[in-house]
């Protein structure tokens, strides 16, 4: 049996992760693996950090993932990679957000934002990818389709085939903006080589 | 039929498969999706109650009268039903009755971890613990099985990690929903001493005949045999063991009260070292020391924290039970530091001038558990204490009652689902005990924290029909306050205007602070900041607002357009005018 494939995606509360794990499992299920999935919701609405452990393979016990062991990490914006940055086996693939929230102990000037935080994760993790994902989904009508930019740019990075995508943005996205999203999930898929 | 599931949304299922007719709760994470979800079932009644103890009385009567019942909790919600709950062990049941009680190891957005399966026992109620979202809708339908056998109220216990994770659940249909026969019968259901007696001494019959259930459920079931390792286990930490330790003998505990000691017995003596992994407090550890069962348990484990597997595998690899693997991720260790993210009260938040205005006043502040709680955290610190739902009233009362420091100078801040679930009672003794201090309640329409949910004074219920709106102001001059004062939160000097005259006030007095949760609206409140760049001596006032859209950019105040929610309270903390209202309300 091999191991389950365990993915972590990161970002800050509001930013779309818990969707962005929705289509995840739903095209993960389509495509016949088991999953264990689990999310801490809670305080995400208020602006905390918010992860999502998702674990896809034949047969899947624990819902979490081991310290160390990822092997993907979608990380929705560039300090939360950085937080999680340790989860990752040393393989791993990153796909990193472009993009910062600053946390409001650095807004209150009591803590810091690190300067240079994205030559960090790429010196420790050489071929990680990153990407404007709010530029590139502005581009595509709605900048707030930058969390099915970056699920597209991982879609690549996964055993799950392209129709599973498609059929779970049907089912999970509502059909008002399912139009968008398909173009951000196309183009985030477009932007990784 | 198979469906990725959360535990949560699973319990509901199970609730309606087992053909439950009532349930009834109080929210609190990790539990609130389970009614939630139940809602949507509309053949199931559910309800919101305005605290836990009303919760279980209903399903209780419920149940008395011959209707399956479901009750959901956090795991500090059944401190506040223990007491129905430990004289229903006695009554037992009519129609099943099932308590989920939902435990948060690790305090991911609780006061305490307390480990429910010791309250459990403390009530002699047999406990079920599933290990994934099937079993979690697996046990609802035997807990109602044993429920119903045994004539006794059963508790599902669930923790964080298997309320919100979610996994395959296969669907069923439910069974038929029918109330049983209701038969007068005092000596069972009337509680006075000379029935207790004897139902007391019949819950013993019970305990026993549930002990022996223990030794046969499948859901106690021993996997793998090795005589070298054997692991005793449940709930979620079940999966973390045979995520590390694939091979090895377990025996998964899925009722952890009463025991099967026989069976435990007979696999300690199968194998020649035994574990406990078990979360929280050494609850099947301690038995087995009673029972002379020589096994290693929280010498290895910490009985504080949520498990992982990694943490099992460092402490399995310690005690020479695996192999330690070199560390396989990346040398990070120079990483630069990384701020922490804390949650923080939300832009345009109706509770953020009012501990901005408290902590400028310099008063003490005894507060309640909400969204507002986090209004003790820096920069705004406003609050002192914060014990558990409904203490902040009690709390300023004693401290007056004591201290001429405190006498004042103490304001009693509280949430308005909070001052319904178990502040009323503390205001009544307020006036009745002649204190003088100052309570002010935070009605921002909802229960916020949570995830807004309704309560009697919303004018919903949860199953989404209208409902009677409680008039708060209404019921405090009912209990007897005379100063009842009604003020909009934004308004910082009317808000500090009332709160001056309240405390000076030589009688108990209600200040209701009240504005809709921001988050209820799409709409911003009001015409988003902008700043005068020149009129902005950079003093950095704006900041203590702990506002998530304010920071300092070169010296001068900015305010980020797509965060701020226009309340304009940072607009009256500056003094030079510099934060001004903009022209343009839309981003
Ligand atoms: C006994 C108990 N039940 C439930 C909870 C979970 N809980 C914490 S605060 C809260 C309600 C807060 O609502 P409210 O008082 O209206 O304040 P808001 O969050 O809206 O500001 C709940 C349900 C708890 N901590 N303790």
């Amino acid at each position: 049996m091999c191991k389950p494939v365990d993915i972590l995606l990161v970002g800050v509360g509001g930013q779309g992760t818990i969707l962005a794990s929705k289509v995840l499992c739903a095209a993960a299920e389509a495509a016949g693996f088991d999953i264990k999935m689990s999310e801490i919701h809670g305080m995400a609405q208020r602006g905390g950090s918010v992860v999502t452990q998702v674990r896809l393979g034949e047969k899947v016990y624990s819902p979490l993932i081991e310290e160390g062991c990822a092997d993907i990490m979608l990380s929705f914006e560039k300090l939360e990679a950085l937080r999680w940055l340790h989860w990752m086996k040393n393989d791993g693939t990153i796909i990193v957000n472009n993009y910062a929230v600053a946390p409001v102990p650095v807004l209150a000037g009591v803590a810091e934002y690190p300067a240079n935080v994205l030559e960090y994760i790429e010196e420790k993790v050489p071929g990680c990818t990153i990407l404007h994902a709010v530029e590139i989904a502005k581009s595509c009508g709605n900048s707030k389709a930058a969390n099915v930019v970056l699920l597209g740019a991982m879609a690549r990075e996964m055993p799950v085939s392209r129709e599973f995508w498609q059929q779970a943005l049907d089912s999970v996205i509502p059909p008002k903006l399912l139009d968008i999203n398909k173009k951000a999930f196309d183009a985030g898929y477009n932007a990784v080589n | 039929m198979k469906n990725l599931l959360s535990g949560n949304a699973a319990i509901a299922r199970g609730a309606y498969e087992a053909g439950v007719i009532l349930a009834a709760g109080y929210p609190g994470t990790p539990s609130t999706e389970i009614l939630e979800n139940l809602s949507r079932y509309k053949n199931v009644y559910s309800e919101w109650a305005p605290n836990e103890k009303v919760a279980l009385e209903v399903a209780l009567g419920s149940s008395f009268s011959g209707a399956r019942s479901l009750v959901t909790m956090k795991h500090v919600g059944v401190n506040v039903a223990a007491d129905p709950l430990l004289t229903s062990a006695y009554t037992g049941v009519n129609g099943g009755l099932v308590l989920v009680s939902a435990d948060d190891p690790g305090m991911h957005s609780s006061q305490n971890e307390q480990d429910n399966r010791r309250l459990a026992a403390l009530a002699k109620l047999p406990v079920l613990e599933p290990a994934s979202s099937q079993e979690a809708k697996e046990m609802v339908l035997q807990g109602f099985e044993i429920s119903e056998k045994y004539d006794i109220p059963v508790i599902l216990r669930i923790t964080t990690r298997i309320a919100h994770s979610q996994g395959y659940v296969l669907l069923k249909d439910p069974v038929s929903r029918e109330v049983r026969e209701y038969n007068k019968n005092p000596r069972k259901n009337l509680m006075v001493p000379g029935y207790a007696r004897m139902r007391r001494i019949d819950l013993d019959k019970r305990v026993e005949n549930l002990r022996l259930y223990s030794e046969d459920t499948p859901v106690n079931c021993i996997e793998g045999s090795s005589s070298a390792v054997g692991i005793i286990t449940s709930g979620v930490s079940y999966q973390y063991v045979k995520e590390v330790l694939p091979n090895t003998a377990v025996f998964k505990l899925g009722m952890t009260n009463p025991l099967p000691v026989q069976r435990i017995k007979e696999f300690a003596g199968s194998v020649e070292k035994l574990y406990i992994v078990e979360e929280l407090e050494p609850f099947i550890e301690e038995q087995l020391q009673i029972l002379g069962i020589n096994a290693t348990g929280k010498d290895l484990f910490p009985n504080t924290g949520e498990f992982s597997p990694g943490l099992l595998r460092s402490i399995f690899a310690r005690a020479g039970v695996l192999e330690e693997d070199e560390h396989k991720n990346a040398e990070i260790d120079d990483a630069p530091a990384v701020p922490g993210r804390p949650p923080v009260l939300c832009p345009g938040c109706p509770h953020r001038g009012v501990f901005y205005t408290l902590r400028k006043m310099k008063l003490s502040v005894t507060g309640d558990i909400g969204c507002y709680t986090l209004g003790g955290l820096p920069p705004i610190e406003g609050i002192d204490s914060c014990v558990c739902m409904g203490a902040s009233i009690g709390m300023a009362h004693g401290a007056e009652k004591v201290s001429p420091v405190m006498k004042d100078k103490t304001v009693a801040v509280i949430g308005d689902s909070t001052f319904m679930h178990s502040g009323i009672t503390g205001l009544l003794n307020l006036v009745y005990n002649k204190g003088t201090s100052t309570v002010i309640i935070l009605d921002n329409r909802t229960t916020a924290m949570t995830g807004h949910q309704d309560h009697p004074a919303t004018g919903c219920t949860l199953m989404g029909e209208k409902a009677p709106e409680l008039d708060i102001e209404a019921l405090c001059r009912a209990l007897g306050v005379n100063r009842v004062n009604t003020v909009d939160p934004l308004d910082l000097s009317q808000l500090k205007e009332t709160i001056k005259n309240e405390i000076d006030a030589a009688e108990p007095s209600v200040i209701i602070a009240r504005r809709p949760c921001a988050l209820l609206s799409k709409e911003p409140v009001g015409p988003r900041v902008e700043v005068d760049l020149e009129s902005c001596e950079g003093c950095g006032a704006c900041l203590k607002l702990g506002c998530p859209a304010i920071s300092m950019q070169e010296d001068k105040a900015s305010v980020d357009p797509f965060t701020c929610n226009g309340c304009g309270i940072c607009i009256q903390v500056c003094k030079f005018g510099a934060l001004v209202k903009g022209g343009n309300s839309s981003v």
